[in-house]
């Protein structure tokens, strides 16, 4: 009988080991490639990089100036749309719960969560790009908006079911009627979630490549039109990894750097609205 | 049912002849009840007996969940006010929650003139009301310093009374209460008690709880509901000493419930 | 506490039912129906957004397949732009391989690490595995192919691939020029990737598991991992199922990492060491200069297909999930 208790220990400590080592595994290549993008990165970031075009191989300096400047203005442009449309069907959903319209719009958010982004980049290729015989950033900025919106509902769905029903019904309760209580009560105890959502969303759009590549294409030079081609920094640092030229993989390594601070800084953002959320400052 | 001991004050709510439903069960059956003005009401009864469906229907609070449905008059004043629009039905009768539940985003300034601020009324007077309803609360001492504070940074029995404060500032003819010191320790428990005291000079209240000791305490009146009758109603000395119903010598003898 | 990530956690895919909200009798003002119709109406967005999806997809691919046919296009092996042949299969075989690849790797990987982070391990270590967790789905997809195509593929070509090679060479799988690129590299990038989806959606599901069943093994004297084994694994399956399909559904749509890294040649080829294609790749890289309708209409299609797989497996993830949630309401209310 001992001998049995002692091999099933056995058996214990090796299953607990091996999921403990299945933590190292996915741990390791998470380390490896922040490791690289900070150490390959680090060294080419300089004032030239930030504010500087890109040049032709062989030619000094150059940056990505264009690439960033592009992120910001279509991601800029994207939430224009995305915000209110996302933002305002994840109220509807937390206001019209379980009525058989809304559960369809839930199903479908849901759905469209999880569609590939570069068949949404197809549609507004489509929609955009054909019609306009151009590639645009406002093209892209619609791409990204589709993206954006449906996590954008649902995220924002889950943050307003969280407020307290109490307190819906005490403001019913003091004769407020029940459009004011749910702008002014519901969802402003729900702002910090809110915004959250949104700043993930943010970070989601300025993170895609896929859609970009065939709507706004990318540009070489500066270019804040919405009806040319513009650069982004994911499609930059997409076109000089696949490039055959050693400099232009150095500079995919430091843009690479400069996404991930830019998406880290908006994941950041969104995890310190989170704390100023339902119940304040305790 | 039947409706004793109210006869020398004027009535201020009369509810005749009130149903309701959730979806298709019959939770309160045929209530009809005259609350006089200027008194302690208290509503007691076993869980599951009606009590907070009652009280919830006074405020028309019972509409609001799904599938829910009410029928009959509440009087106020000539006026029935099953047939105005519930939310002018609410600034006349205010309601305070079991659980204290002060708006977390306001300060408790704020939160002492929400009933006003969410509906966008402006108020000239705001310091000169907030302490007033914070006085009538029996809160103003304790917080008169820290008026901007967040009302998370104060106790239960505090949070409660501030949840009074806010029902008050509205001015409301008749104030509900749904077990208002349940969720608190018996200090804070007594200082709302006497706070009813001192608030039936100027208010109705009516008052759901499930201690029968805080109903012999605290109330004038007293209405026993059993599986959403109302078995018995009257002054409070006669229903606790010489309960005309076996039913209700049952519950307060404690036989049951 | 947990926050929701942008792709849906398990209790918004189905492990919670939504609340009723404010009822119907809510609505007097006419502020209120206001409120109510602006709010349907900008829901009925969504409703807009998916009907516009399959309408302009259809309308672009309809040249390529009033030419080619539907079955043809599907079933067809070729895909040549210069001479029209347009063939989808080359691009379903690469997506199913390279998947299959990534939820074989990923899937012990990420149960492993929610058991240890949910049951087995020390408590101290679950908000920083957790961080590490979402910190790896919040890298975007062109930096995971960036560190495939520079760091992963060579480390493939040697000495992995070779290695492979020698030991398990009489398979067909691992034969042919260990060149790194291939479906292999795919697979493996895309398990990284669909990792903190399976192990966040898998470690909702064990916390779902009712405590009295655990306690149940326990008493009995049941070691830790037995009491997983006989409790939590059963009961957790249609859920851990759901989880692994979601991290499918993640899988068949990742682009920019697959396409820098699998070596873009359309072909169906058994060993994994070869370079193919798949559904979201050949889009990256021939859209922006496809020419003629058909082409085009070509490559519409392609991600008609790919729109349809994704929605079909996250319909099954979540179905999956929801049967996980009737077996706890189930057993709560018993």
């Amino acid at each position: 009988m001992g001998r049995r208790l002692s091999s099933r220990l056995v058996v214990n400590h090796l299953a607990t080991a091996l999921c403990g080592a299945m933590v190292l595994v996915a741990l390791i290549p998470l380390l490896s490639l922040l490791w690289l993008v900070v150490s390959k990165g680090v060294g080419g970031l300089s004032l030239g990089f930030f504010i500087h075009r890109p040049v032709p191989v062989g030619e000094a300096g150059g940056g990505v100036g264009p690439a960033i400047v592009g992120t910001f203005t279509m991601v800029g442009m994207a939430c224009v749309v995305a915000l209110p449309i996302g933002v305002g069907t994840g109220v509807y959903l937390a206001e019209h719960g379980a009525r058989p319209f809304a559960r369809g719009v839930r199903f479908l958010a849901e759905v469209l969560s999880g569609v590939p982004s570069i068949v949404l980049g197809v549609v507004a290729y489509a929609m955009l790009v054909v019609p306009m015989k151009r590639f645009s950033a406002l093209a892209g900025a619609v791409a990204l908006s589709l993206v954006m919106i449906p996590p954008l509902a649902r995220s924002t769905e889950e943050f307003v079911r969280l407020v307290p029903p109490s307190l819906r019904e005490a403001s019913l309760a003091l004769g407020v009627p029940a459009w004011r209580t749910s702008l002014k009560v519901v969802l402003r105890t729900a702002l910090g979630g809110i915004a959250t959502a949104a700043l993930l969303a943010v970070a989601r759009g300025a993170g895609e490549t896929a859609p970009l590549l065939f709507t706004a294409l990318n540009n070489q030079y500066w270019s804040l039109r919405p009806d040319q081609p513009m650069a982004s920094l994911t499609v930059q640092i997409y076109n000089y990894a696949i490039s055959p030229y050693e400099s232009w993989h150095e500079q995919a390594w430091s843009a690479a750097l400069v996404l991930l601070l830019l998406v880290g800084l908006l994941n950041l953002g969104a995890r310190l609205a989170l704390r100023d959320r339902v119940g304040g400052r305790r | 049912m039947n409706d004793a001991g109210a006869r020398n004050a004027r009535t201020k709510l009369n509810v005749e002849h009130l149903q309701a439903w959730y979806g298709n069960h019959l939770a309160l059956k045929d209530v009809s009840l005259a609350i006089p003005e200027r008194s302690v009401y208290a509503i007691i009864g076993p869980s599951g007996c009606g009590k907070s469906t009652f009280i919830r229907c006074l405020n028309r609070m019972h509409e609001l969940l799904p599938g829910a449905r009410t029928e009959g008059r509440l009087v106020i004043d000539g006026e029935d006010l099953m047939k105005v629009n519930p939310v002018q039905l609410r600034r006349r009768v205010g309601m305070v929650f079991q659980r204290p539940n002060p708006f977390p985003t306001m300060s408790i300034a704020d939160n002492v003139l929400a009933g006003m601020k969410l509906n966008g009324v402006g108020v000239d007077d705001a310091e000169v009301r907030i302490e007033k309803a914070l006085v009538q609360a029996a809160l103003w001492d304790e917080v008169k310093d820290r008026l901007g504070a967040s009302p998370m940074s104060l106790s239960g029995g505090q949070q409660q009374r501030l949840c009074i404060a806010r029902a008050l500032a509205v001015e409301p003819e008749v104030l509900l209460m749904d077990e208002p010191a349940s969720a608190l320790d018996p200090i804070a428990t007594s200082r709302i008690e006497d706070l009813i005291h001192d608030l039936k000079q100027d208010y109705t209240i009516v008052i759901v709880t499930h201690n029968m000791q805080q109903a012999g305490r605290t109330s004038d009146f007293t209405a026993f509901f059993y599986l959403g009758e109302l078995v018995e109603a009257g002054a409070t000395a006669q229903i606790f000493e010489s309960p005309r119903e076996q039913r209700t010598e049952d519950y307060v003898t404690g036989k049951f419930g | 506490m947990r926050r929701p990530t942008d792709t849906g956690t398990a209790s918004a895919a189905g492990l919670a039912p939504p609340p009723p909200g404010p009822g119907p009798g809510a609505a007097v003002a006419t502020g209120d129906r206001i409120w109510d119709i602006g709010l349907v109406a900008i829901g009925s967005g969504v409703v807009l957004v998916a009907g516009l999806i399959v309408f302009e997809l259809s309308r672009t691919a309809a040249p390529a397949i009033d030419s080619i046919g539907i079955v043809p296009f599907v079933t067809g092996s070729d895909w040549d732009p210069v001479s029209d042949r347009f063939g989808a299969l080359p691009f379903l075989y690469g997506t199913v391989v390279t998947s299959a690849v990534a939820l074989t790797l990923a899937l012990p990987v990420s149960v492993g690490l929610a058991l240890f982070l949910a049951e087995m391990g020390p408590a101290f270590l679950r908000r920083p595995v957790s961080f590490a967790i979402e910190t790896l789905a919040a890298i975007p997809s062109v930096v995971y192919g960036l560190w495939g195509l520079f760091v992963l593929v060579p480390v493939l070509r040697s000495p992995v691939e070779p290695f492979l090679a020698r030991t398990l060479g009489f398979l067909p799988l691992f034969r042919g020029p260990p060149i790194g690129l291939g479906y292999l590299a795919a697979g493996i990038v895309l398990a990284i990737m669909i990792l903190p989806t399976i192990a966040s959606v898998t470690l909702d599901v064990l916390r779902t598991v009712p405590l009295p069943l655990r306690e149940g093994a326990l008493a009995l004297g049941a070691t830790r991992w037995e009491m997983i084994r006989i409790s939590v694994l059963p009961y957790a399956r249609p859920g851990i199922v759901g989880a692994a399909l979601l991290g499918l559904g993640r899988a068949l749509g990742e682009t920019m990492a697959v396409a820098m890294v699998i070596g873009n040649s359309p072909g169906i080829h058994a060993s994994l060491f070869s370079p193919g294609y798949t559904l979201p790749a050949v889009l990256a890289n021939e859209f922006s200069e496809a020419t003629g309708a058909v082409h085009v209409g070509a490559l519409a299609g392609l991600g008609l297909v790919l729109l349809g797989l994704t929605v079909l497996l996250n319909a099954a993830a979540r179905l999956m999930l929801v049967l996980t949630t009737q077996r706890f309401m189930r057993r709560a209310a018993a």
